[in-house]
């Protein structure tokens, strides 16, 4: 394999981190059914603020903590006016979004085009020398590991553990988890607050380390709408979604190779469409019954797992309230 | 009852105090005066006629997405590509601006029914990928979005890139006979513009009070099922509020183009779509309220345009003022809510123990 490829591929996984992070948080919420739709505001709000916690203190440890803060903040108000208030996710997630977005600009005008240090690169010794797989995935900055970990601990919380099944028994029959004994609201409580928590991690992984420094607008504008997305598109299971999360940091990371390229001549803006026209594609694919379609003409031993891995129906009581009464 | 409406016209007074509040702390964290910022800000909207114009020329394009949004949020729809469908409407327009050399009032007929039919076109995608192909609306819209603002650029860049170079900032500016208007120099407002967004505000209004197709977008709003059993053509609502809405909102972008900027830009919306969204929010997507509170929202975003230049702070202010307006209108219906509950029980316990000891017989009838 030549360096040039195996760059390109290294810096897909970088660039994919916030991506997955979030995505795997709004999963958590997701499969509680509870819809944090204030991604892209989110992002951008614990982006700034990690980034001003980060410079001003010296520790990238304090930023990500205050943006991981911020960003839980802000799920817990959106579960709060959900359940005691009574007002609907989906409304107050996009006020949110605009309103965050805002903030986050108008508070963070004096730091933009400011000098930070960045997370620097730590390589994994051992698999960090195994050709190929080594580049690409063990030598990144910390927040990429913990990413991996993420994916791998919250498949096994989802489908391995007492607690993952009381979660997603919330999100799809909330009534019947709540008859067996679940407190349905304070486990939607907590997973919505998880989740947030991670968005705010999300948010400060591209101000601390993958494209470090603040900037007005924001630079990950856009990535928060991608995002939800991809949780669709990953069928609300942490390993597809991580998946997606690398697919559409791989189609940006061509389409910027194919740009610096000088014997490719490919209009730019086809370029940037491609990852939009992606999401809508597989949006269309996930939600129209193709895969179903699909899965019934596969022979019966192959069916059974692939309805696993390819099942996308959203969780049966996502963006619904929850009355005990 | 009196207590209800001292308890409503609290909840109507609080969210605005605080989000006040909330903007003037946001102003003292950066280090400036609030009272100088809110008097920039009214200055900037209300100082003069020229001023004014400006406000009437953001509430212009506002009023007529706002109206749009009111359909589809009547029809239960989250019509967020309604960005997309004004860039739409901007697009179409400038191509019947560039290619059309007609008699004034009949090229302004063309350029305007372009950008209807641009918009209508858009949004009529987003409603069939719901429809038919189950795309939420939602993302469907911000994909659409994306993707007409990509056009736009391409157009910009590309195909219709001024002569002297390829810039990504503008076309060429549109030749006068295609561009509106202004009514004069004191009030430079183009009367034809303002008279097609009074006829879209009558037009919603008694489209949803008084026709058949307006219960029709009730029932689906309320629950898409039940309606259809009744009876009622779901699908056809669905994608008929997404153009009528696309449609305004073509015609929202196309005054950003033959009139605001006389060419066109990237994101030449401005945001417009998305303020839209959040004025319907805060009128309770009740009709009759929309065109106030849009009339209030572009205040604020033509006066906040002076923040930059007087005091070198970002206009996103804006944004902060009319998001945290929202969010505190929300939260706060809601907690008048718990409020009513909660003083209606006390009530009901007071008469209970009031009509016990009027009548201490009367257990013992």
């Amino acid at each position: 394999m030549n360096n040039e490829l195996l760059n390109i591929l290294n810096s897909t996984v970088a660039n994919a981190t916030p991506l997955v992070i979030a995505a795997i948080g709004e999963t958590l919420n997701e499969r509680a059914g509870v819809v944090n739709l204030s991604l892209d505001g989110s992002l951008a709000l614990a982006a700034m603020t990690g980034f001003v916690v980060g410079v001003t203190t010296g520790s990238a440890g304090l930023g990500f903590l205050a943006a991981a803060i911020v960003g839980a903040l802000v799920a817990l108000l959106i579960v709060v006016a959900d359940i005691q208030l009574k007002q609907d996710q989906i409304a107050v997630g996009f006020v949110l979004t605009l309103l965050l977005a805002d903030i986050a600009q108008f508070l963070g005008q004096e730091y933009a085009g400011m000098p930070s240090n960045p997370l620097s690169p730590v390589r994994i010794p051992g698999v960090a020398d195994i050709p190929i797989i080594g580049p690409i995935f063990f030598n990144h900055s910390v927040i990429v590991y913990f990413s991996y970990v993420l994916i791998i601990v919250t498949w096994l919380m989802m489908f391995h553990s007492r607690p993952g099944l009381a979660q997603r028994a919330v999100g799809e029959r909330p009534a019947t988890a709540f008859a067996r004994g679940t407190r349905v609201n304070r486990q939607r409580l907590f997973y919505t607050v998880l989740g947030g928590l991670l968005i705010g991690i999300a948010g400060a992984s591209y101000s601390l380390a993958i494209k470090p420094g603040w900037s007005n607008p924001p630079a990950m504008r856009g990535d928060g709408w991608i995002a939800l997305a991809i949780v669709i598109f990953g069928g609300w299971h942490p390993f597809r979604v991580a998946l997606g999360a690398y697919l559409f940091a791989l189609l940006r990371a061509l389409s910027s190779a194919i740009q610096r390229s000088p014997d490719i001549q490919i209009p730019l803006v086809l370029l940037n469409m491609l990852p939009w026209l992606l999401m809508i594609g597989t949006l269309i694919l996930v939600s129209s019954g193709v895969i179903d379609r699909l899965l019934r003409v596969m022979p019966r031993p192959a069916q059974r797992w692939s309805r696993n891995f390819l099942r996308s129906d959203p969780p049966a009581a996502l963006g619904t309230r929850f009355d005990p009464d | 009852m009196r207590s209800h409406r001292l308890i409503s016209a609290t909840f109507i007074v609080l969210p605005v105090v605080v989000a006040v509040l909330f903007t003037s702390l946001l102003v003292m964290l950066v280090g400036n005066e609030p009272g100088e910022v809110f008097q920039t800000v009214w200055m900037g909207a209300f100082r003069n006629s020229n001023a004014l114009a400006a406000v009437v020329n953001f509430w212009r394009p506002l009023v007529m997405v706002s109206m749009g949004l009111v359909i589809t949020f009547t029809a239960g729809l989250w019509n967020i590509g309604v960005e997309g469908q004004m860039m739409m409407g901007a697009v179409f327009a400038s191509w019947a601006a560039r290619s059309l050399a007609l008699p004034h009032p009949i090229q302004i007929s063309a350029e305007i029914a372009a950008a209807a039919l641009g918009g209508a076109l858009w949004a009529g995608l987003a409603g069939v990928l719901k429809t038919r192909l189950g795309v939420n609306e939602i993302f469907g819209g911000v994909g659409l979005n994306a993707l007409a603002n990509l056009l736009a650029i391409y157009l910009i860049s590309g195909p219709w890139q001024p002569p002297e170079g390829g810039s990504a900032h503008s076309t060429t500016p549109f030749p006068a006979n295609s561009l509106l208007q202004p009514a004069s120099t004191e009030f430079p407002v183009s009367m034809v513009a303002l008279g097609l967004a009074f006829a879209s505000i009558i037009g919603v209004t008694l489209a949803l009070r008084g026709t058949r197709w307006g219960l029709q977008l009730k029932a689906t709003g309320k629950s898409s099922a039940s309606a259809r059993l009744m009876g009622v053509p779901t699908t056809r609502s669905v994608i008929s509020a997404m153009m009528v809405c696309g449609m305004l909102a073509g015609l929202a972008g196309s005054y950003r183009v033959l009139f605001t900027y006389e060419s066109l830009r990237p994101l030449v919306s401005g945001g417009i779509g998305f303020l839209g969204l959040l004025v319907v929010l805060l009128a309770g997507i009740r009709a009759l309220w929309t065109p106030f509170i849009a009339f209030a929202f572009a205040a604020i975003m033509a006066g906040s345009t002076r923040l930059r230049v007087s005091l070198q702070l970002d206009a996103s202010l804006a944004g902060v003022l009319q998001g945290a307006l929202v969010l505190l209108v929300l939260l706060s219906n809601g907690l008048r809510g718990r409020v009513v509950e909660w003083s209606d029980r006390r009530a009901a316990k007071q008469a209970a123990s009031v009509s016990e000891t009027a009548s201490p017989g009367a257990r013992h009838e």
